[in-house]
């Protein structure tokens, strides 16, 4: 898949949340995303940035726009190189945390995109990756 | 190519302009089946000023490089044309014959212009079929293109046709469903109704779906994604028309609707919002 | 610091969330809010969201928190002018805020709060049976 533009942001702390919210919107708006979409990218992205400094211990969020054929969208990749997540199947669970949220993060963050990826080695770090198609 | 080669094209439509139009215009008029959707006034007038247009860009060398600046308004005239006929219901071959069928008496008149030379003669034949080639694709891509916006703009008004959602007093809001809800159907009806409540500040919506013949899983799910939703948003919703049979289906699919307010028919879903809203009095008072 | 500010009508407490809210602030408005509420003894909290265009679970749960805790504190709250993207997204999250009072507007809030906190003298047919 092209990749039309790329750009990496921190993921250190609570208001880099909001950065990448705000960047996510931005280049929603510039791939054509409705109102609904770009809700739904945003929304799916601030999820995983929280997971990212929360579980993670901060890493980095890389927002690509991707052309492929007449179809564009919009891909963020996680990374961290934190603990891990030592069973993926559970942490993807409704309901299910470890932390004091409701857990909704993930399994909700994968509900509002097209395409979901999540891979983690215990002790070397999480990789995550949304995208969405306009 | 060299220059002087170059030259002779433009050289050609410049100076046999008249002939090249006559010749260009019956070749169109053969091609097209008769009460043809265009006049040959019309016909001319395009023709004249694509010619000439020709002549002005192929006058500024690169003759085979439509996608020169030179041939800038050259690109617009055609893109006009095969797009208007787009529109207007041609066949991709109709369309594409406005700029082919220039071939034959251009090839003529090279011809007659230098037929003692052959390889001059075969080189500019060369770079004439090659700008042809690349026109007649050019055109047949705009055409195609022209014709998926046609698509693409019926598919949404299909859909925006499909989901009126209209006020039936003050604070009442109803969607009348009609059809077969797929996903992105009721993506689009769950996102005209929303928006129209916030719009009309109205505190209630009855979605009527008397007009859907049958409902499976992922449509009740999306019903009540609507419901939950506008709940979110501070309006109550009704559903009315349920048939029967879905009722039967709903309760098999396991789909609890329990926290949804759901009424017969789209009467007895209005009564109850007047009675919700507190209008009810008002609303019954002209009757008495 | 940002800070959300936090006004007083009457025996009323109305928030108006207008910026983009970070984790640090949404705890802090839960902090404050139910402060303010014990403080001063108002029955109701209104609770602004139609500047935000984004409601995530951790802000939800912000939200679904205040509610319950002012609760607790004898108040009624209600959330208001959710946009209608922002809903879509928080039912496919799966928040379905249960519990939270809602309404479309500001004024449709404060009418919902002044009906669920009655004053004596207009005390509804419901409760004609009980002797004041």
């Amino acid at each position: 898949m092209p990749v039309a533009r790329s750009d990496t942001l921190e993921l250190r702390s609570a208001a880099d949340v909001v950065s990448v919210r705000q960047a996510v919107r931005t280049w929603a708006i510039e791939a054509g995303f409705s109102l609904v979409d770009q809700t739904k990218m945003v929304t799916a992205a601030s999820e995983i940035a929280r997971n990212t400094i929360d579980y993670g211990g901060g890493g980095t969020a890389t927002l690509e726009l991707i052309v492929e054929g007449p179809r564009r969208g919009l891909r963020v990749v996680f990374e961290d190189t934190g603990p891990g997540i030592p069973d993926i199947q559970q942490a993807l669970t409704d309901h299910f945390t470890t932390g004091n949220g409701l857990g909704l993060g993930l399994g909700g963050a994968k509900r509002l995109v097209n395409d979901f990826n999540i891979s983690s080695r215990v002790g070397e770090g999480t990789r995550v990756v949304i995208t969405r198609w306009k | 190519m060299s220059a002087a080669t170059d030259a002779v094209i433009p050289r050609i439509l410049k100076t046999n302009e008249a002939e090249l139009l006559d010749e260009w215009l019956k070749e169109q008029l053969t091609a097209f089946r008769p009460g043809s959707k265009i006049s040959e006034t019309e016909l001319r007038g395009q023709s004249k000023e694509f010619l000439n247009l020709l002549q002005q860009a192929t006058q500024a060398g690169h003759v085979t490089d439509i996608q020169a600046p030179s041939f800038g308004r050259v690109r617009d005239m055609l893109g006009d044309v095969s797009r208007s006929r787009g529109l207007q219901g041609f066949s991709p071959s109709e369309t594409a014959t406005f700029v082919l069928s220039l071939k034959r008496p251009l090839f003529a008149r090279i011809r007659t212009e230098l037929g003692g030379d052959a390889d001059t003669l075969a080189t500019v034949t060369w770079s004439a079929t090659e700008l042809f080639d690349k026109l007649g694709l050019y055109t047949t891509e705009v055409y195609q293109k022209s014709r998926e916006e046609v698509i693409k703009r019926q598919q949404q008004e299909l859909l925006e046709l499909s989901t009126p959602v209209v006020k039936l007093w003050d604070g009442i809001l109803a969607l009348p469903m009609i059809g077969t809800l797929d996903s992105a159907r009721t993506q689009i009806v769950m996102e005209s109704l929303l928006q129209r409540i916030v719009e009309t500040g109205a505190d209630i919506a009855i979605i009527d779906i008397t007009g859907v013949p049958t409902v499976d899983t992922l449509t009740a799910q999306h019903l009540l994604k609507t419901v939950t939703a506008a709940r979110l948003m501070g309006a109550d919703c009704i559903i009315s028309g349920i048939r029967p049979q879905i009722a039967q289906t709903i309760v098999h699919l396991g789909v609890d609707l329990g926290a949804v307010i759901t009424k017969a028919t789209l009467a007895d879903a209005f009564r109850r919002a007047l009675e919700m809203t507190g209008q009810r009095q008002r609303a019954l008072k002209p009757r008495a | 610091m940002d800070r959300i500010p936090i006004l007083k009508l009457r025996d009323l407490l109305l928030v108006s969330i207008q910026v983009d809210m970070h984790d640090r602030l949404a705890m802090q408005l839960q902090d404050e809010l139910t402060a303010k509420i014990s403080e001063t003894g108002a029955r109701g909290v209104l609770i602004d969201i139609s500047s935000l265009d984004i409601v995530d679970s951790f802000i939800g749960r912000m939200i679904a928190n205040i509610a319950a805790m002012a609760r607790v504190l004898d108040a009624e709250t209600v959330v208001v002018g959710m946009q209608p993207a922002v809903a879509i997204t928080l039912v496919e999250l799966g928040l379905n805020l249960p519990g939270v009072r809602t309404a479309l507007n500001v004024d449709k809030g404060m009418a919902l709060l002044e009906s669920a906190t009655p004053d004596v003298e207009d005390l509804p047919d419901a409760d004609a049976g009980r002797t004041e």
